[in-house]
């Protein structure tokens, strides 16, 4: 029922015209992993296609190169849309051909991508009364 | 003064005894109805609301000073939260939509990968905060699932129980805000009258009435309170009557048809396209319900039937919610006749911590409940992705763990989020009262879209 099928981003969006062909009407969830000092190459991205008539799922595993930039696949199915401009605000994957790549999720003049690994999550430093000063 | 009175005698009615301070009423024809020689037949019907037509389709040529850009939000009653909408209007028609989210967003995902899989409910179950219980389960069952076991019989059918009950709660809000955008505001209270009922017995069995953090990875924190029956019979002999009264006042309602019946409709291959699940899909004429499809927690054993209708308008979604609150309550029905014996957590020392009074008892006890509680359980590495069918559609948990006790990477699909790409195509070309009534349907809750 869940097979895992791993790619490069030239052989992705011919495999997703082909999954459509064979029935698989939606395109339920698109993410990214961020592998950063771990594996090569840094970004994956993770797509999962489910068909309704034949109450199967597949999940493809799309091997980012390293200038970023994947095909679109909005044009094949329009719920991609918001994924693809998540992972564009969380991620900084560039997405050929999207029709409005923008932020999403974060604010327009926002710097940096936050579910990369070497973002920080924040920390507000919090002003102590009469603490000792640490050099 | 005589002349005052001189001037009243062609009056022919007094409103008031005194003839000082009286005003006159004669007689008029102002105001009066009466049937135009030309009103037909059919216009009688529509008059009387037995007919609803479909009469917002606006073809004239308007100029472009008509064209205005309207923000819609973030802070309006009727967006469901923090949703913004860029609305294109035409005069009155809606032209483009734009929906701006990001408004809550409080970066779940990148929290979700500093806290364990021991902590990682706690923050799963403020996403969707009106279905708590359907976020904590998804999350579990991917941990679950990534270490290979399976929780006892009574921790599942808990699992069913509470949120099957959450379906419940979780629709009726999504009728009364529903009801209250399109002016139903008698619906409002009845919604949240009635939902109460329900978080009062969560309140009962996990302490809180949302945001519960009590389904956990091996099982549910706590087993049920003594009389739960008692509360949960309450519930089932309540909410159907009630039930019985929306539709009394809603269901022939003729303002309540013309309102939703043909408005913002919604075809099974936009519901693909868009990805949408749930209620809405099974409006607009398919029946996908991962509940039958792919199922969880046991659901399977239990006897329900999935509604489906076919029309694909917002009065079909609307209506399909009352109908699920029905086979929910069946489901639970069932579940309250044979609820298993035994434990609600897994009976393993490296998952489920000891509890409080063998600390005192045991050393190994004691060392279970240290490492659980500072370290957390590792989990094997690999990929999972588990979903389960929440009351908006299809929720999703990815889990990618390297072997350490926290997830490498947590990204949960919240069906909101999915579903208000949908938001453009329900609402254009359709005037914009009927904006509300389509944001209404498709239920959007803004923490599982922003997260």
């Amino acid at each position: 029922m869940f097979e895992n099928i791993e790619l490069s981003p030239n052989e992705y969006f011919d495999k997703v015209e082909e999954l459509k062909k064979d029935g698989f009407e939606m395109m339920v969830d698109l993410t990214a992993i961020d592998w950063f000092r771990k594996k090569e190459p840094r970004f994956e991205i993770v797509v999962n296609f489910l068909s309704v008539s034949k109450n199967k799922r597949v999940c493809l595993v799309v091997k980012v190169n390293d200038d970023l930039n994947v095909p679109s696949i909005t044009s094949l199915y329009p719920s991609a849309n918001f994924y693809e401009r998540e992972v564009f605000d969380m991620f900084g994957i560039n997405f050929e051909d999207h029709p409005d790549l923008t932020r999403i999720l974060m604010p327009d003049d926002w710097n940096g991508h936050p579910l990369r690994k070497d973002y920080g999550s924040g920390r507000i430093p919090v002003q102590f009364k009469n603490a000792p000063k640490v050099e | 003064m005589e002349e005052n009175k001189e001037s009243l005698k062609d009056v022919d009615f007094w409103a008031t005894n005194s003839e000082e301070g009286g005003w006159n009423i004669s007689s008029t024809d102002e105001g009066s109805q009466k049937m135009l020689d030309q009103e037909d037949d059919i216009n009688t019907k529509i008059q009387m609301g037995s007919e609803v037509v479909d009469d917002y389709f606006i073809e004239e040529d308007v100029s472009d000073d008509e064209r205005m850009i309207l923000n819609m939000g973030p802070q309006h009653p009727s967006t469901h939260g923090v949703l913004r909408l860029q609305v294109e209007l035409e005069g009155e028609v809606v032209r483009r939509v734009q929906p701006v989210i990001g408004y809550l967003h409080t970066g779940m995902e990148k929290t979700g990968e500093e806290l364990n899989y021991f902590q990682g409910p706690t923050n799963t179950t403020r996403m969707d905060y009106l279905s708590p219980f359907f976020n904590e389960l998804v999350f579990s069952l991917a941990t679950e699932k990534l270490l290979g076991i399976e929780v006892p019989e009574r921790a599942s059918t808990i699992r069913i129980l509470m949120t099957e009950l959450n379906r419940v709660s979780s629709h009726l809000v999504a009728l009364a805000t529903g009801g209250m955008d399109i002016g139903a505001l008698s619906m409002m209270i009845f919604g949240f009258r009635e939902r109460e009922l329900i978080l009062d017995f969560f309140e009962k069995t996990t302490g809180l009435r949302m945001n519960h953090n009590f389904i956990r990875p091996g099982g549910v924190a706590a087993d049920l309170p003594d009389n739960w029956q008692k509360d949960v019979e309450q519930i089932l002999k309540i909410i159907p009557e009630k039930l019985k009264d929306y539709d009394e006042m809603l269901l022939d309602n003729p303002i309540w048809q013309g309102r939703l019946k043909n408005v913002g409709i919604l075809t099974t291959e936009e519901c693909f396209a868009y990805g949408i699940t749930g209620p809405s899909l099974r409006a607009s004429g398919y029946a996908w319900d991962l509940r039958k499809m792919q199922p969880y927690s046991g659901i399977d054993k239990y006897e329900f039937d999935v509604p489906v209708l076919k029309e694909g308008d917002v009065f079909a979604r609307w209506r399909i919610k009352v109908l699920e609150i029905f086979e929910s309550l069946k489901i639970v029905e069932q579940v309250m006749g044979d609820m298993p014996k035994g434990p609600f957590k897994i009976q393993d020392k490296k998952i489920t911590p000891p509890p409080r009074k063998r600390l005192d008892e045991s050393m190994e006890a004691l060392i279970h409940h240290f490492k659980i509680y500072t370290e957390g359980f590792k989990v094997p590495p690999g990929q999972v992705y588990t979903t389960v069918e929440s009351p908006r559609g299809e929720l999703g948990c990815f889990i990618v763990s390297d072997g350490s006790p926290k997830p490498y990477r947590m990204h949960v699909r919240g069906p909101s989020f999915c579903n208000l790409q949908a938001l453009p195509v329900v609402m254009s070309d359709s005037p914009i009262a009927d904006a509300v009534a389509a944001i209404a349907s498709l239920d959007p809750v803004l923490g599982d879209v922003d997260r």
